[in-house]
């Protein structure tokens, strides 16, 4: 198993997936050696239904890749346990993943929770310029997001003089907030 | 494309561990849970594009989306302790009106805006009492549940915001929450309605503290935002057993609507 980065109560990433070690071949009898890291390259291929600026990958929802001799697993964890477009992104992964030749199975996962933490660097920064505002980062056990308090910093003019008009937005992940500067509303991933 | 692996339901190898007393004091919990969610969550979706202000169409309709979520993840967890052969489909559309669980407290029609947020909140704080009684004797629920708290605190939010709005708004908003508050206070406990098998769910881990801990958890809960508003607290009677029996025709009206799509085409899915 493939761990990802950030597990339960791990605020930072710790050592990125691809550099772990990769999976025993020697099992497999169904042809050419499958690598883990290649399977995460083709996730991160991925785009999120609702924001397809980013990957599933960047999101931070892949939480492992287990390559065994009987196909490949991908445990995935949902950002909300209503997201309506998770059954798009399982249809999705098995179809990029094909290419590998394995039967492909998607566990969806809540054994670590999905936090708006997991986002990557870059998935933050692509975010940003599709004109989300990233989220605040929420550290483990604080009880109430610091919503309206932390400063979110408006992704068209990077003014920090925002206000939140609403916790709810377009879909579950997302508020809307408007910015004092350049008198635009736009939309923030939620911190959770 | 290769044919896919079969699923593998995260709960059943962890039901299957299980002494059987356990397993179906588990079930009622799960069973009462997820009817809890499914039906709020159905009852308060009947705001989507009537909400009084487009902010809060949005915030309704995005929170009744949480709630159906969260009910299908809990009725599969209950699938997996079941195996009866339904699914979360079956579980949540294919049940006769009298077969549900849910709460006294949602088993209302969604009345004016007051009505709605005094109901809301009453079960948005019991609902976080009775998550915050779940311990780690079930390890698929205790992982649920942690996802869970993250998601509902955001209602929590939202809900409080909006008493503290009616509270402080004039004679008219204020007049209404009272009433509404007053109305639903009568059934909110039966949120706690005791549960049978609930000696056997502690010694298990599975809970962490009882129905009336977590009921009074709640009363403290609700103590902090009420009086401070000038608002009264619902009067301390606590659940009898049949707070989860005998539902209103409102509710069966609701259940129509909801098993509609269903009835209509057989095995229709979520």
């Amino acid at each position: 198993m493939v761990m990802a980065p950030e597990r339960r109560g791990a605020p930072k990433a710790e050592r990125p997936l691809a550099e772990q070690p990769a999976i025993d071949a020697a099992l497999a009898p169904m042809g050419p050696v499958v690598d883990a890291r290649a399977i995460l390259a083709a996730l991160d291929e991925v785009p999120d239904p609702e924001i397809p600026a980013v990957s599933i990958v960047e999101l931070g929802m892949i939480a492992g890749i287990d390559v065994g001799s009987s196909g490949i697993t991908v445990e995935l964890l949902p950002t909300f346990v209503g997201c309506p477009a998770l059954e798009v992104i399982r249809a999705a992964i098995s179809t990029r993943l094909a290419e590998f030749g394995r039967p492909v199975r998607v566990d969806v996962s809540f054994a670590t929770p999905w936090s708006s933490d997991r986002i990557s660097p870059a998935g933050r920064e692509k975010l940003r310029a599709s004109g989300f505002a990233p989220p605040p980062s929420i550290r483990p056990g604080r009880e109430l997001p610091m919503l309206e308090s932390a400063p979110v910093a408006c992704p068209y003019c990077g003014s920090n003089r925002t206000t939140l008009e609403n916790v709810f937005g377009p879909t579950q992940c997302r508020s809307i907030r408007h910015c004092a500067e350049c008198r635009q509303p736009f939309e923030a991933f939620k911190a959770i | 494309m290769p044919a896919p692996l079969p699923d593998v339901r995260p709960g059943s190898a962890a039901a299957d561990a299980l002494p059987t007393p356990t397993r179906a004091a588990l079930a009622e919990l799960l069973h009462t849970m997820a009817d809890d969610e499914f039906v709020s969550g159905f009852t308060d979706s009947e705001w989507t594009g009537i909400a009084p202000l487009l902010e809060e169409d949005v915030a309704i309709s995005s929170i009744s989306q949480d709630e159906l979520g969260h009910a299908r993840a809990l009725y599969q967890l209950l699938a997996d302790v079941l195996v009866d052969g339904r699914d979360e489909d079956a579980l949540a559309y294919d049940r006769e009106p009298d077969e549900y669980r849910h709460a006294r407290l949602l088993d209302h029609p969604r009345g004016d805006w007051a009505d709605t947020i005094a109901r809301r909140f009453l079960y948005e704080l019991a609902d976080e009492a009775r998550l915050a009684s779940i311990g780690f004797g079930y390890r698929p629920l205790a992982d649920l549940v942690e996802k869970l708290r993250r998601e509902e605190r955001y209602h929590r939010m939202h809900v409080r915001a909006w008493i503290e709005r009616l509270a402080g708004g004039g004679p008219e908003p204020r007049q209404r929450l009272e009433t509404a508050l007053a109305a639903h206070g009568l059934d909110a406990p039966t949120v706690f309605t005791p549960l049978g098998g609930e000696a056997a769910l502690l010694d298990a881990g599975i809970l962490s503290r009882g129905m009336a801990g977590a009921e009074a958890a709640w009363r403290a809960d609700l103590t902090t935002v009420l009086v401070p508003l000038g608002l009264a607290l619902p009067p301390e009677a606590h659940p009898t057993a049949d707070g989860r029996q005998g539902h209103s025709e409102s509710f069966r009206w609701l259940w129509g609507e909801f098993t509609s799509v269903r009835r209509s085409e057989d095995g229709a899915t979520w």
